[in-house]
């Protein structure tokens, strides 16, 4: 059988880009193994809740997983994601010319390292490329924030159980909000059930269907217990999280009494003729990590407590 | 709840009492096996090249690491969604004579007839819980159709105390995923209604 392969050299980059690379490979594989602080909590908040013998065999065994996973430093899911950066960046970072290629190669060396799987397949050629990096893989999403000489970027493995259920749409006017509430209501249990319960919900509003469902990914970056700065969206948010609760998925959908860790919805702008509503879904090993850097490489990890690199 | 523990070959017997919502720990011989493996099997007709008859398969795609005596290690194993093998799976069970189907989320009727008609379980283990379950591995015995990659090759494990596996659908082809599916497909309704009178925000 012929097999196809994907040719990628090293990247030249300079003695400062290669100190970030180094960092951003040991901070991802901590992130691969560790979850954040958010999501620890709530897991041990809903762990006191899920009492069933069932739910509770459920969610021991995820406890003892992590702690085996931190143990052995080894991924805590088999399912290590496509890495996703969304990147905030100062037009006066002094690596911002560089960074495209140092988070290209830092994906590489952190695939060997960690090890993470090898989740990037070419589309239409259809072959693995065994490296996690492919055309438009790693995903950087970067936006530029004036003038200053940050960077603060969150690094997500975006596992292919909890991709599945994304969706996006653009409703009329007339359907309302009421219509955000069962195109959202109905993904969860066709899809959300197999999502890895408790989930962390993402919901975007928004203009178009991209802008929709990039919000709602970024809904993903925001803590588990944050709330939407909006008054409406947050008794949106409020409201979802009671309602999907009440459906009772349980770990793993197995049933129980809750079925989220949280829901958070990131609204901009809309058209007055649409309504632009996304939904992406995290699983409850959220490996959602974040970087603060100065123009020094002096770093903050705001999400991993006591955690260094 | 009731604990069963299953040692392969598994025999019809075995598995009679075992019903959904149980739990089962394995020790014997399971299989990784997704999508393209079954594919093979049921549209291509390629026979399996590991016999799996009396034995479990797992819907997972792992992360192994080869050492440098040329021997796999399982770093990472763990479950992936079932119901993309749902297609294949009566068909399957069928050729093969696997006795355990172990994934993550439910199947469907193709399944539910497949462990009534030839005494097979679906069952589930916690996904996400890969550290765990790689460290139930004894041993990678085998490492077949290498070519389709690292998560889709078939690795043959030997393992020990393989679970919890919840029971999704047992040999009388009862289902848990669907039965809680009618429920929480009712509550669901019910706030639906609830919360959509609470956002109009349109006005
Ligand atoms: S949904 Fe998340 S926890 Fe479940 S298998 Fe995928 S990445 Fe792992």
């Amino acid at each position: 059988m012929s097999v196809a392969t994907y040719e990628y050299e090293t990247k030249t980059l300079s003695p400062k880009a290669i100190r970030l690379r180094d960092m951003l490979v040991s901070y991802m594989k901590i992130v691969s193994r560790r979850l954040p602080d958010d999501v620890n909590k709530k897991l041990v908040e809903l762990s006191k809740i899920e009492v069933d013998p069932l739910q509770e065999l459920v969610y021991s065994t995820m406890k003892e997983n992590q702690m085996l996973a931190e143990k052995l430093k080894r991924p805590s899911c088999q399912d290590t994601g496509v890495v996703q950066f969304f990147v905030k960046v100062g037009s006066n970072f002094p690596l911002l010319g560089e960074l495209h290629d140092i988070l290209t190669d830092a994906v590489v060396e952190v695939t060997k390292e960690a090890p993470l799987r090898h989740n990037a397949v070419q589309t239409f050629d259809e072959f693995n490329t065994g490296l996690n990096i492919g055309k438009g893989v790693p995903n950087i999403i970067t936006e530029i924030d004036g003038n200053s000489d940050k960077l603060d970027m969150y690094v997500y493995l975006a596992g292919g159980g909890c991709s599945l259920p994304g969706i996006a749409k653009v409703l009329m006017p007339g359907e309302g909000y009421e219509g955000i509430v069962r195109f959202v209501m109905d993904q969860m249990t066709s899809y959300g059930i197999n999502a890895c319960p408790p989930l962390l919900v993402g919901i975007g509003v928004a203009n178009s269907v991209e802008m929709a469902a990039m919000n709602s990914k970024l809904a993903l970056m925001r803590r588990v217990d944050s709330v939407s700065p909006n008054a409406n969206a947050a008794k949106m948010e409020r409201l979802f999280e009671d309602g999907i609760n009440y459906i009772g998925l349980g770990p793993q959908g197995l049933g129980g009494k809750k079925s989220v860790m949280g829901v958070n919805i990131v609204n901009t702008a809309r058209h007055p003729s649409t309504i632009g509503v996304g939904l992406s879904v995290g699983c409850w090993s959220h490996r959602r990590g974040r970087i603060v850097l100065d123009g020094d490489l002096n770093y903050e990890l705001p999400l991993n407590k006591g955690v260094e690199i | 709840m009731r604990e069963f523990h299953l040692k392969t070959p598994i025999k019809d017997e075995d598995l009679a009492d075992i019903r959904i919502g149980d739990i089962v720990y394995l020790d014997g011989i399971i299989v990784t096996c997704r999508d393209v493996a079954h594919r093979r099997v049921v549209e291509e007709k390629r026979k399996l090249p590991v016999n799996v008859k009396g034995k479990a398969i797992l819907h997972a795609g792992p992360i192994v690491r080869q050492k440098d005596d040329g021997s796999y290690e399982m770093v990472a194993v763990g479950p992936t969604t079932s119901s993309r093998m749902e297609k294949f799976e009566e068909q399957f069970v069928k050729e093969t004579g696997v006795k355990l189907i172990v994934g993550k989320g439910g199947m469907g009727p193709g399944t539910e007839r497949a462990c009534k008609n030839y005494k097979a379980l679906h069952l589930v283990y916690p996904a996400g819980n890969a550290v765990y379950a790689a460290t139930k591995v004894q041993r990678i015995i085998d490492a077949q159709w290498k070519d389709l990659g690292m998560p889709e090759t078939l690795w043959v494990n030997q393992v020990k105390d393989f679970g919890p596996l919840i029971v999704s659908i047992d040999t009388n082809g009862d289902n848990l995923f669907e039965k809680n599916k009618v429920e929480f497909n009712r509550r669901k309704e019910e706030k639906i209604k609830e919360i959509s009178k609470q956002v109009s925000f349109i006005k």
